[in-house]
């Protein structure tokens, strides 16, 4: 039960990873692979934002008669992966909207099928 | 005084000339220009460092004065500087070419946008090859990546095929799991060892390695690199990546990126888990050998299917990364140096074979197989620079394909398993099915009444053509310098840290 328990975040970190993951490679529409591909970054976020919490640690900023301080770093590093995430996302986003004009449609099923058609016309 | 700055400068110049390059719209040979100047610039600072680490050894620079292991350190050895040398050597010669080529085939208005993210993609590629700090190379590789999705989608600009963006979209979507699957090794070590300082961890390591976040993190680092490498069956990206692309973009990528993302995998497995030594008879070893033999033959097999000379050789791509994955994953000198070499001198064939397809897209339109009929004799030193390299892709004695292969076989029989070596060499076979296609093709077809007239390719573009492409024959001739190199730096990846 401990066991269980204890390691709630990690079993929180792991079914978003996974969840994540399965909506990229499952889900055939464009803009809802890079939901999925948000939602997999984020469990990255959670496992190392749980890493950096010391027990009675309060947030990382000095101040007077405090001694124990939660770990800043991978604070600082989660925030590079974060502007990363968006960055990422933004420009996915791009790419959809372009793809949108230049094959009518979001859904991979039917960007597949245009696609085999031009290769068939090119053989 | 400077030139103690240089290992650091070489990746802020173009890091800083990027956004610079974006505020000239319409003004596109001064953006060219000044991407042509600061790489160079950052080339001859590239020979500085490696003329240092070659006299003196390792370098170690500690950005804004703040001692490692707490600061970020960049640490230089001969490995490193053999990567540094070829992405700055790869990324300002491909310049050269790039103007007469771009032009042709992005938009006037989109020019500068496009040397803006080619100075990223550089500034991304140098980076990862001399930080010593693992959050620090994660952050260079998404500089890297994320230009490289933009590069690759301006492939679908002026006449390009919208195929581009997809493949661009497809690229995204891999290359940010590969990714995110690093941060995700980087951050289970830090938890079990409190440092990000490459050097650091190999101290730490040993003392955590047996725990089940330790060998959690190295399979998650592992998968994310093989990713981003593209060992079969995670290559899947590469083909369309690099067909669609713009000719200068699959030139640079096919060169550079993979082979970072090699670099990153050797350091990895031989510097920061050294101590375990994780390739010695282990069940990873086994499944790298024998996916990169799988890699060897569906990467040459599914390349003589093509009838887009792109992809022809995007898939001959993932057959080279699988013989120099074979060569790293052997572990021992011999298969260190040949898949060191072999990298080496298959960044300066592909590069090479890229740049005459790009030549021949510009005067002839088109990189068909069943459209370029007879351009042997139309363009002949474009075709010439493009059956050299083919024979170096081959493996012909006298090219520096011969001389890796030779290694190879040598360290795979030095493992007794002659069964292997007979697999490398009918591959090898197969690779001159496919250039053989492009010889016919080329020479021995008539040129049709209906194609544009196409005279030699302008001079811009031949010189950098053929400089690739002597220099694949020239490090065949004269393989010293290559080998030696790569046989310095075995030798301190199978000593542990350097």
């Amino acid at each position: 039960m401990e066991t269980i328990l204890g390691l709630s975040v990690y079993w929180l970190t792991i079914m978003l990873m996974m969840n994540g993951l399965f909506i990229v490679i499952a889900d055939g529409n464009l803009v809802k692979k890079l939901v999925g591909l948000n939602i997999f970054q984020t469990s990255v976020f959670i496992l190392y934002v749980s890493m950096s919490k010391v027990y009675d640690g309060t947030a990382p900023i000095l101040d007077e008669g405090i001694k124990i301080y939660s770990n800043p770093l991978p604070h600082v590093l989660i925030l590079t992966a974060i502007v990363v995430g968006i960055a990422t996302t933004a420009l996915g986003l791009a790419l959809v909207v372009r793809i949108r004009r230049a094959y009518g449609s979001i859904e991979e099923v039917h960007i597949h099928q245009i696609e085999q058609q031009k290769e068939a016309e090119e053989v | 005084m400077i030139a103690a700055h240089y290992v650091a400068l070489q990746v802020v110049l173009p890091l800083i000339s990027a956004p610079i390059c974006a505020l000239f719209p319409r003004r596109s040979q001064l953006t060219w220009g000044i991407a042509l100047v600061v790489t160079g610039i950052s080339l001859f600072m590239s020979f500085n460092v490696l003329n240092t680490v070659l006299d003196h050894g390792l370098i170690s620079y500690e950005l804004g004065g703040w001692v490692a292991p707490l600061g970020i350190e960049y640490r230089i050895d001969v490995l490193s500087s053999l990567l540094m040398i070829i992405v700055s050597a790869i990324g300002a010669f491909v310049l050269l070419y790039a103007r007469h080529s771009v032009e042709r085939e992005i938009g006037k208005d989109r020019i500068h946008l496009f040397y803006t993210m080619y100075l990223l993609s550089f500034t991304g590629l140098l980076g990862m090859t001399v930080t010593g700090d693992v959050f620090n190379l994660f952050v260079f590789l998404e500089i890297s990546s994320l230009s490289t999705y933009v590069l690759i989608s301006m492939g679908a600009e002026k006449n390009g095929d919208p195929r581009a963006l997809t493949a661009a979209y497809r690229y995204l979507i891999l290359g940010t799991i590969g990714a995110t699957f690093y941060v995700i090794g980087v951050g289970l070590m830090y938890m079990m060892t409190g440092t990000l300082n490459m050097a650091d961890l190999v101290q730490r390591l040993p003392q955590v390695i047996d725990t089940g976040a330790i060998q959690a993190a190295l399979a998650f680092l592992t998968v994310g690199m093989l990713l981003k490498a593209a060992v079969f069956p995670l290559h899947i990206w590469l083909p369309n990546a690099y067909a669609y692309a713009p000719s200068v973009v699959s030139a640079f990528l096919a060169a550079t990126a993979t082979k970072v993302s090699i670099y990153v995998l050797l350091r990895i497995f031989f510097t920061m888990f050294g101590s375990t030594n994780p390739l010695d008879g282990t069940p990873l070893s086994m499944i790298l050998i024998l996916l990169s033999i799988v890699a060897m033959f569906v990467g040459s097999i599914i390349a003589i299917t093509q009838v887009n000379l792109k992809k022809l050789l995007a898939y001959s791509s993932v057959a080279q990364i699988g013989y120099i994955i074979l060569g790293i994953v052997l572990a021992t000198e011999t298969g260190l140096i040949a898949g060191l070499v072999h990298l080496f001198n298959h960044a300066v064939m592909k590069c090479a074979l890229f740049l005459a397809l790009g030549a021949i897209l510009a005067q002839r339109g088109s990189i068909y197989l069943n459209k370029i009929q007879g351009v042997g004799k139309q363009m002949p030193w474009t075709v010439g620079a493009f059956v050299t390299a083919g024979l170096s892709v081959i493996g012909v004695p006298l090219t520096a394909g011969f001389v890796s292969k030779w290694y190879l076989l040598k360290g795979v029989l030095e493992q007794g398993w002659w069964f292997v070596a007979l697999l490398i060499l009918i591959s090898s076979l197969l690779a001159v099915i496919y250039i053989w296609k492009v010889i016919e093709v080329a020479y021995f077809k008539p040129v049709p009444e209906n194609a544009p007239e196409a005279g030699e390719a302008p001079l811009s573009m031949l010189l950098p053509l053929w400089i690739m492409a002597g220099a694949s024959v020239y490090f065949g001739i004269d393989a010293n310098t290559t080998v030696d190199i790569a046989k310095t730096a075995a030798q301190s990846l199978l000593g542990g840290a350097p």
